[in-house]
């Protein structure tokens, strides 16, 4: 569906994008993962025929987004950053308004309409003007519209920015069930939201691709921290922390006598065991033991610094 | 064609969702009403040849007109599009460039031409109370509309120029009144040059807008100054087009 090769953007002297090439096929949901001007809007703008790249070729379906962008558009359903909406239409004039835009024909369209904004929950507001309604509606209002003319590529940017967790979590099973019937491309900067919704994800980072496959697969280079709280002087957790060998450990006291132990790479085999073994055999009382799931931000830091460098 | 109707509607729809077009047509009507009484009470008072439309001209009411609100009605057309963003969704729907232009444009246009409609019914009634065809007859009446069109279609296409150049409507405003000011004075050097015949003044003869509207207004269709409204519109046409495509230029 989506065939990027060596795509360069350049804002004179700024490089916005430096040599991305990756591509996406029919029907899988994609995630653009990156922190705040990685280059995730810009691949994006590009894709979606609103601005042309400095060098390198996009393809949609087969149809370059520079030469042919008019065939692009037809497939594509688009809400940028931020969402933008002019305030002063009603929801269901918006909608029509873009149904028009975007060729529907008449008598489908209000079919059309009314099934989108069923879909995405906004029927209840659709005589309500938009400037009026809550960030949550005005998200899926912006979702409503991408989704309206059964777009075969759907590129939503940040779609879950700025909304509170039980719109996140209505936003996301949207996605969810778009999955299949559309070729979806999200972005977002934060892990856990690409997580639940994404096939695979592409990592962009300064302008590049650091990597790009599914997020398991990329986890899995990632060392994942283990916490554990055990009953023992400072001096001698330090000493068994050291002993355990789980690369570089940090430990803070607690109250209740507690030491804090954070072992920052243990390692791809789980070392929960090694460590509840350990603190059984010196008699410890062991009141918490848990890993940490890697964050976005040791995600990058595996991917740039190689493996096992830690933090 | 059906894009190009539906984007005429939605600008059209912008100037009256909100107070912005009412206060505009509010002014204009005002502006209008005052221009006429002082020309009605300049003719009860003494005799003159002209036809009412020219005097109406020779006052400062319509450039006033013209030179301040122009800028007012265009620029929000693109400026305000860039600046909340819904320009993107805009420029990604299967939309082309020339259709958004001249959407914009017509959308303007239309609106402008709406801000006359008070004037003619100024006219129907002067012509009702004097009943004398010489001093407004239906020729002069209907080349005065046109001339107010084509000033019109050349105003408004400079003013989407402004407003493509920038995202902040007032930059947009000062800009567009400050190419149409500097059009409409230049034309004032044709007062100095009188029959000289230098190019100079020749040049200052055919940008000179009062002459080609005294023209329009006697009841005459100058077709120097229809060639020379229409081809400056499509000059900035097709200079607004080239900034709405340079976000594409690699």
């Amino acid at each position: 569906m989506i065939d990027v090769q060596n795509l360069t953007k350049r804002y004179g002297q700024h490089v916005a994008l430096d040599g991305v090439s990756f591509s996406v096929n029919c029907g899988e949901v994609v995630g653009f993962l990156g922190p705040n001007g990685a280059g995730k809007s810009t691949t994006m703008r590009i894709l979606t025929t609103f601005m042309a790249a400095t060098s390198g070729t996009a393809r949609v379906g087969g149809d370059c987004v520079f030469e042919n962008p008019m065939r692009v558009r037809e497939r594509l359903g688009y809400m940028p950053e931020n969402n933008p909406l002019p305030p002063d239409l009603r929801v269901g004039d918006y909608l029509k308004f873009r149904a028009q835009l975007k060729r529907l024909a008449n008598g489908d369209s209000a079919q059309r309409i009314a099934g989108v904004m069923e879909q995405c929950g906004v029927a209840d507001v659709a005589s309500r003007f938009i400037g009026q309604l809550s960030r949550g509606y005005r998200q899926r209002v912006g979702m409503a519209d991408a989704l309206l003319a059964k777009p075969e590529l759907i590129v939503l940017d940040e779609p879950t920015a700025g909304l509170d967790p039980n719109q996140i979590r209505s936003v996301r099973k949207l996605i969810r069930d778009l999955a299949g019937g559309h070729t979806v491309l999200i972005s977002s900067h934060i892990l856990s939201e690409i997580e639940m919704t994404c096939d695979r994800v592409i990592v962009l980072h300064e302008g590049r691709l650091l990597a790009s496959g599914a997020l398991e697969e990329l986890m899995a280079k990632t060392d994942a921290k283990v916490i554990a709280e055990v009953r023992a002087s400072l001096a001698d957790a330090k000493e068994w922390a050291a002993k355990l060998a789980l690369g570089q450990a940090e430990c803070t006291e607690q109250p209740g006598g507690f030491v804090r132990c954070r072992f920052a790479n243990a390692s791809s085999i789980d070392a929960r065991e090694k460590i509840f073994a350990s603190a059984n055999e010196r008699g410890w009382l062991l009141r918490e033991l848990m890993r940490q799931a890697p964050s976005l931000e040791d995600l990058f830091v595996s991917l740039t610094c190689g493996k096992g460098s830690g933090e | 064609m059906s894009v190009f109707r539906v984007l005429v509607r939605r600008e059209l729809s912008a100037f009256f969702q909100g107070p912005t077009g009412f206060i505009i047509v509010a002014a204009v009507l005002f502006l209008i009403g005052l221009g006429f009484v002082v020309v009605l009470s300049g003719l009860n008072d003494q005799a003159t040849p002209m036809p009412v439309t020219q005097v109406f001209y020779s006052t400062y009411f319509f450039w006033v007109i013209l030179l301040l609100i122009a800028p007012i009605i265009t620029m929000r057309s693109f400026s305000m599009e860039r600046a909340s963003g819904t320009y993107e969704t805009l420029m990604t729907a299967p939309v082309g460039d020339w259709q958004v232009v001249l959407s914009k444009f017509a959308g303007a246009l239309i609106f402008y031409a709406i801000l006359w409609v008070p004037l003619l019914v100024c006219s129907v009634v002067v012509r009702f109370y004097v009943g004398e065809s010489a001093v407004l007859g239906f020729g002069s009446l209907v080349t005065s509309a046109l001339g107010i069109l084509l000033v019109g279609c050349l105003y408004m296409s400079m003013g989407c120029f402004a407003s493509a150049l920038t995202r902040n409507q007032a930059v947009a405003a000062v800009s567009g009144f400050a190419m149409g000011a500097a059009l409409f004075f230049t034309g004032f050097f044709s007062f100095f040059a009188d029959d000289r015949s230098d190019w100079i003044s020749q040049l200052a003869r055919h940008v000179s807008l009062a002459n080609h509207m005294e023209s329009f207004s006697r009841g005459m269709i100058d077709l120097g100054a229809v060639i020379f409204f229409l081809s400056f519109t499509a000059l900035f046409l097709y200079l607004t087009h080239k900034v709405v495509e340079s976000r594409r230029w690699k």
